[in-house]
């Protein structure tokens, strides 16, 4: 058996399972729409403040998501480090310094700046 | 497992070592400096770093070597393209600097989150904010130039192409006048640049898909040892190439050009457009000598359509336009057309060619848009060429000025554009590529009619009462000017010494 098989049977199936559940929720689920139907997770609850004349989106989510960079970013690449901290040495560890004070700067930056005050 | 840290030449790497640490001073300036002298602090961070980086970037002359765990490689071209684009950030930092030809500040808007046309911004321009943000941004760009030339991995490149692309999307939109336009401009060079580096990784995946490597010299040795050549790998290499094309401003990945060129800021646009060509094509150049330098009649063809349709398309479409940073956009995009030529060649004529020729660009277009933003009337900078009517009679040295810079792009004798546009057609026939020469012969003929017409309507057309002034500017302004003459004519009489320097830096380090 070709070592591939077991992996197209899982796509098969669950393409399979996919558009089954799209099918069979057309026929069998009730259809009572409404305004909040139409909202991006439907849950009732707007997303975000409206914008106020003019359409445009507070930018507090944008520094929200730029914070979370910073330290995805950071988290993402001191795993692997601690991982291998004791291989990596003295070397990495400077590396590593460096790259958290690189990481720090753009933090400074924001805190400094007022990105920290949500209103 | 064993671990050996990868040996670092710092010193070959100091020019860019200096550049980011700048670039990080002065964030932390924007943070902790009060407003009232960031600015000076800025400029000083600024042109020190540039200054120092091109002390070194000579101090380093000779130096080739291949440091950083393989990801840098600092050779002959390599030092030559850093220093272009050191020297042209430093002439292009100069003009953001000008502060004293728009009446109300700086070219940049007081804020560009603030909505354009609002109270807000009435405000912030009345008590004369500037925004210092744009030279940190400045030295990230360069420092991006600087790794895309040295760049010996497909990794290292694409994140160098993002640093130098990220900074200028924000740069383009930060305009102080016609603030529509110019945040218009940075949405679509935003929105086409990202579709093009998406081009660049899917590129990068294949490439290493086929070879097991994303070194240069190691794709190189793969595509020569390996039995049977791989359809997948072409596709790669086509699709590897649109990063840097994107960035040149060629035919097809041309249509951001003549929009981003009217819309931003004249000082950004001379920065940016003198710099970031000769960073594009030092990555172009390496991806393909190096990495594909085995197969070059693959390649070959790709190039010649490119250059092809990019000079046919710029001249023609230049002809018809009344913006004079629109026109230069798409006289740009004929130019980008010519280097190709140069570059198809591959050769180490055509390589020399193709630096000589970007060196020229570059001189001649900081010292045309130092013009431009020099040329304004109540709105700001009149950029319609009707309002140019007549301006050599008004101001004869500034107009003589401009007339040498378009003269050079069009490839007149005693300029630089003359050199280079013969460095590369020989390079050309030399490769065989004769008829390539002579499209490029008939492209430059149409090219020559549009700048000359400008010349033309300086000075021999009367002035109207549309015609704009010319304000006097202050020594940033001048300095970038001066040196653009004085170079444009210097490599257009002497180029000897210039190339003679191109001959002597050598080949890539494979």
């Amino acid at each position: 058996m070709n070592v591939y098989t077991p992996i197209f049977i899982l796509g098969a199936l669950a393409f399979g399972f996919a558009a089954f559940s799209v099918v069979i929720a057309g026929f069998t689920g009730p259809k009572r729409y409404n305004r909040a139907k139409y909202d991006a997770y439907e849950c009732g609850i707007e997303p975000t403040p409206q914008p106020i004349g003019g359409g445009r989106f507070p930018v507090k989510y944008y520094l929200t998501a730029m914070m979370f960079i910073i330290f995805d970013i950071e988290l993402v690449f001191l795993y692997p480090w601690a991982v291998a901290f004791d291989q990596l040495g003295a070397f990495g560890l400077v590396a590593m310094m460096l790259f958290l004070l690189n990481l720090a700067v753009p933090y400074v930056y924001e805190w400094r700046r007022g990105g920290l005050e949500w209103d | 497992m064993n671990f050996t840290p990868p040996a670092i030449d710092y010193f070959a790497l100091s020019p860019m070592i200096v550049i980011f640490a700048a670039a990080i001073v002065s964030v932390l300036v924007e943070a902790f400096a009060p407003r009232t002298i960031r600015r000076f602090l800025q400029l000083l961070i600024v042109f020190g770093a540039l200054l120092t980086s091109a002390v070194l970037i000579v101090l380093n002359a000779g130096t080739r070597t291949v440091t950083g765990g393989g990801a840098v490689v600092i050779d002959g071209p390599a030092l030559v393209m850093m220093g272009t684009i050191v020297v042209l950030s430093i002439l292009g930092a100069a003009l953001m600097a000008e502060r004293s030809i728009d009446p109300v500040g700086d070219s940049f808007a007081a804020r560009a989150s603030s909505l354009p046309g609002s109270e807000d911004e009435r405000q912030l321009t009345q008590r004369g904010y500037l925004q210092t943000e744009i030279w940190p941004l400045t030295l990230f760009a360069v420092l991006g130039m600087l790794l895309f030339v040295t760049a010996n991995n497909l990794l290292l490149m694409f994140v160098a192409l993002e640093i130098i692309s990220l900074p200028l999307y924000l740069m383009t939109g930060m305009a102080r006048r016609r603030r529509l336009l110019s945040q218009e401009a940075s949405l679509k060079y935003f929105l086409l640049g990202v579709f093009a580096s998406a081009f660049y990784l899917y590129g990068a995946a294949l490439v290493y898909g086929y070879s097991g490597s994303i070194f240069f010299p190691e794709i190189a040795q793969s595509l020569t040892s390996k039995p049977s050549e791989s359809i997948v790998v072409f596709i790669g290499m086509g699709m590897l190439i649109i990063g840097p094309l994107f960035k040149i401003g060629a035919v097809p990945f041309h249509q951001w050009v003549p929009d981003v060129y009217q819309g931003a800021p004249t000082a950004v646009v001379g920065f940016m457009a003198a710099t970031v060509k000769v960073a594009a094509f030092g990555a172009l150049l390496r991806i393909l000598y190096v990495a594909f330098g085995g197969v070059r009649w693959d390649w070959d063809p790709l190039i010649w359509i490119v250059a092809v349709a990019s000079m046919i398309l710029g001249s023609i479409v230049a002809l018809l336009q009344t913006d004079i940073k629109r026109l230069l956009g798409y006289s740009w995009i004929a130019q980008a057309g010519f280097i190709l030529v140069g570059l198809a060649a591959a050769s180490p004529a055509g390589l020399e060619s193709t630096m000589f020729y970007v060196i020229a660009y570059g001189f001649a277009t900081v010292g045309t848009f130092a013009v431009i933003s020099m040329v304004r009337d109540a709105n700001g900078e009149a950029t319609n060429l009707a309002a140019w009517a007549g301006i050599g009679r008004k101001s004869p040295l500034v107009a003589s000025a401009l007339s040498l810079f378009l003269l050079g792009l069009a490839g007149i004798p005693l300029t630089s554009g003359f050199v280079s546009k013969f460095a590369v057609f020989v390079a050309a026939i030399e490769a065989g590529a004769t008829w390539l020469v002579i499209i490029g012969v008939i492209a430059s003929l149409i090219a020559a009619f549009f700048y000359v017409r400008i010349v033309v309507i300086m000075f021999f057309a009367e002035p109207t009462e549309q015609t704009a002034s010319v304000v006097v500017p202050s020594a940033f302004t001048t300095i970038s000017l001066s040196a653009g003459v004085a170079v444009t004519l210097i490599l257009g009489i002497f180029p000897q010494p210039v190339l003679d320097m191109l001959s002597n830096a050598g080949l890539f380090l494979r």
